[in-house]
């Protein structure tokens, strides 16, 4: 194994292999910020050009940097202009955004960079260490258990049921899951929902629906309310923001030790990956976080932004475990990149570490180098970057509606779906005004698909529901779902109550 | 009745919509004899539908704990802009229907040099010039370099 680990250094940090590294991180990151194109698009183009390089670690340590560099692309415009163009980052933009109204926007990109950075380290630290053994506690998770995950990944809507707004936050959840009903049903993909319309036979699309959640809102509101581009406009990108200070620091790296740790292992499960470790993430941190850290989640918290994003590069890494060990490739992503590992001749499974382990070795060494790049090209570049807010508002808005149809064109090359876009950001205009929280609708529309499914693998296969508490960790992992769903309800009921207490009190007092 | 509540009844018809579809699903033959139906899920959650959107049409008015900076203060709608964004929505449902007849270069020149000027843009010399070489820019790297097919020209021109 040993000899394995230097040939696959060795080979990492060829010239050549380094050239590649730099170059995939770049044009992953500058494809990836555009809203519509994530990993699995970039990968899919970037291919043919692996192929044509010819050797096969090169060509996979250039795909591993576009990986890396087409997530942290995606944070960019998530944090940026809140378009977040693939699902792993669309919890970085519950806090991201906020910063950036605030004009912290330099300062939640390096926070994204760093943390993002310190999640593939860590994931590369560990997928070094113990990727064999991992691939054999990942099989160990079935259907059941990846059920029970997704209900622990709906948690994070609590963070979204504010007072008055549980009620509000359960249905905006229960409509972006009816929506991931449409398209094609559970098992055996047979149309259902699609009213005899052949272009929802594929279901929405995600992309399509996170911008009308999301960008397309905001935009309307920066044009309906010109005082509110204008804040954003005198502060967006201040470069003196890019400075975290030592206490930030102190109070983000537990956030993101415990997330890298708790993201890959989520990771290294076939079929969960960077969506839920990141939704995850959020949702424990924002558990554990106590009183007034508590209620900045969702406003600008920098724990909020630190957690999805350790956990999302973490997960990615933990991804790789799967792929390279036994050959199952854990998301879609993945999916694709065993695609490219068979035409370059390389045979993923339990073999590749014992017939090629320069190739494996220097994929993992890679992953750490892409992580490195990354953080050094784009720590320089954030300022720039950053800059994008303080394009005069006539020229920003024209831009997000602009990249928010491309975004959806792109993915589709459909135009029904541009017009599908355009009336569901009018509706989530409209709900706005009327307090809907609009996260939830999209948090369920991604689990929603993935629950089904597997609820229903391990309803048949057990022919009832007793798999609930049949399995261990099923019920552990149920319990933590509920757990973190209604013990924010739970706490914040009693202290309204409690206050309502005290406001009586004092109302009898001054009646007296 | 407030805005929330007229919401809440438009999801609840939508769930009772839903609900009768889902209750009224044809199941393949096959089908019928499994624990889990396609239409196990969809009935439950109209069930939850139904339910939620009641419990926030008849529930008291609770007092929200938003400071006002994300929501919106409905007394302030009539000094909101809304001419220009219904502007900007027809400009969006207008790309959307030409983009294919008119070719990706004309209808994106257009979009954004048409957004600026609703959002009131009057330097002509500058919007005119970034909205070219912007679609010029997108298309290139979309069609050229990443090899997805944008049609950049008008039916009438072989493209």
């Amino acid at each position: 194994m040993f000899e394995g680990i230097v040939a696959g250094v060795t080979t990492a940090l060829s010239f050549q292999n380094l050239i590649m590294v730099v170059a995939g991180c770049l044009i992953g990151t500058f494809i990836g910020m555009l809203p519509g194109l994530g990993p699995m698009s970039i990968i899919a183009i970037m291919i043919p050009v692996a192929i044509s390089i010819g050797d096969p670690a090169a060509a996979l340590i250039m795909l591993a940097g576009v990986y890396y560099g087409a997530i942290f692309g995606g944070s960019t415009s998530s944090i940026l202009i809140n378009a977040p163009g693939v699902a792993g980052t669309v919890a970085t933009s519950f806090d991201g955004y906020p910063m950036a109204r605030k004009g912290l926007a330099g300062k939640a990109l390096a926070i994204a960079a760093i943390s993002s950075f310190c999640g593939g380290t860590i994931g590369a630290i560990l997928l070094f260490g113990f990727a064999p053994m991992l691939a054999t506690v990942a099989l160990l998770f079935h259907s059941a258990e990846y059920f029970a995950l997704m209900v622990v990944g709906l948690s994070a809507i609590a963070a979204f049921a504010g007072t008055g707004k549980v009620a509000k936050a359960l249905l905006m959840t229960i409509v972006g899951l009816m929506m991931a009903t449409v398209g094609e049903s559970a098992l055996f993909n047979a149309p259902r929902f699609t009213m005899g319309i052949q272009d929802l036979q594929s279901g929405l699309s995600f992309i399509t629906l996170a911008m009308a959640m999301f960008a397309l809102p905001e935009a309307f509101h920066m044009v309906l309310d010109p005082n509110r581009s204008a804040s954003g406009q005198d502060n967006g990108g201040e470069i003196k923001d890019l400075m975290i200070t030592r206490k930030e620091a102190r109070t983000i790296a537990p956030v993101i030790a415990r997330q890298s740790l708790q993201g890959f292992m989520i990771g290294v499960m076939p079929g969960a990956g960077a969506t839920i470790a990141s939704f995850l993430g959020y949702a424990v941190e924002r558990n554990i976080a106590k009183g007034e850290e508590q209620e900045e989640f969702g406003k600008g918290s920098i724990k909020g932004l630190a957690a999805p994003e350790a956990a999302n590069n973490a997960a990615c890494t933990g991804s790789f475990v799967p792929l390279l060990t036994l050959g199952i490739p854990g998301s879609g992503t993945t999916a694709i990149l065993l695609g490219a590992l068979i035409a370059l001749n390389v045979d993923p499974g339990p073999r590749l570490m014992i017939d090629r382990p320069d190739i494996f070795w220097a994929v993992i060494v890679s992953m750490y180098l892409g992580n490195l790049v990354l953080l050094i090209l784009n720590l320089p570049l954030i300022p720039y970057i950053a800059k994008v807010l303080a394009v005069p508002r006539n020229y920003l808005i024209p831009f997000i509606l602009f990249f928010t149809l491309m975004g959806s064109y792109i993915g589709q090359n459909n135009a029904t779906e541009l017009l599908i876009l355009v009336g569901l950001g009018v509706c989530a205009t409209i709900m706005r005004f009327a307090d809907y929280p609009l996260a939830p609708l999209l948090i369920g529309f991604i689990l929603g698909g993935m629950m089904e499914d597997n609820f229903a693998r391990a309803v048949n296969i057990t022919d009832g529901v007793s798999f609930m508490w049949q399995r261990p960790g099923t019920l552990i992992l149920l319990i933590v779902g509920l757990t973190l769903i209604f013990l924010p309800v739970w706490r914040r009921r009693r202290a309204f109550a409690r206050q309502r207490a005290q406001a009586r009190q004092e109302g009898v007092a001054d009646g007296d | 009745m407030a805005l929330d509540r007229w919401i809440a009844l438009i999801f609840l018809v939508i769930s009772l919509l839903y609900g009768y579809a889902a209750f009224n699903y044809p199941l393949l033959p096959f089908e019928r004899g499994m624990a889990f139906l396609p239409n196990t899920q969809p009935m439950a959650l109209s069930v939850l539908g139904v339910v939620v959107a009641l419990i926030i049409i008849f529930s008291p008015k609770a007092r929200s704990d938003d400071d006002g900076k994300d929501g919106i203060d409905l007394a302030q709608v009539r000094q909101f802009k809304i001419g220009q964004t219904l502007g900007l929505v027809a400009a969006m449902v207008l790309y959307a229907v030409l983009l294919r007849p008119i070719g990706f270069l004309a209808a994106t020149t257009t979009f954004i040099a048409g957004c600026g000027i609703v959002l009131g843009e009057r330097k002509f010399h500058v919007l005119i010039p970034i909205a070219v070489v912007t679609a010029a820019i997108i298309w290139y790297l979309v069609q050229e370099t990443l090899g997805i097919f944008l049609r950049p020209w008008p039916w009438f021109v072989d493209n």
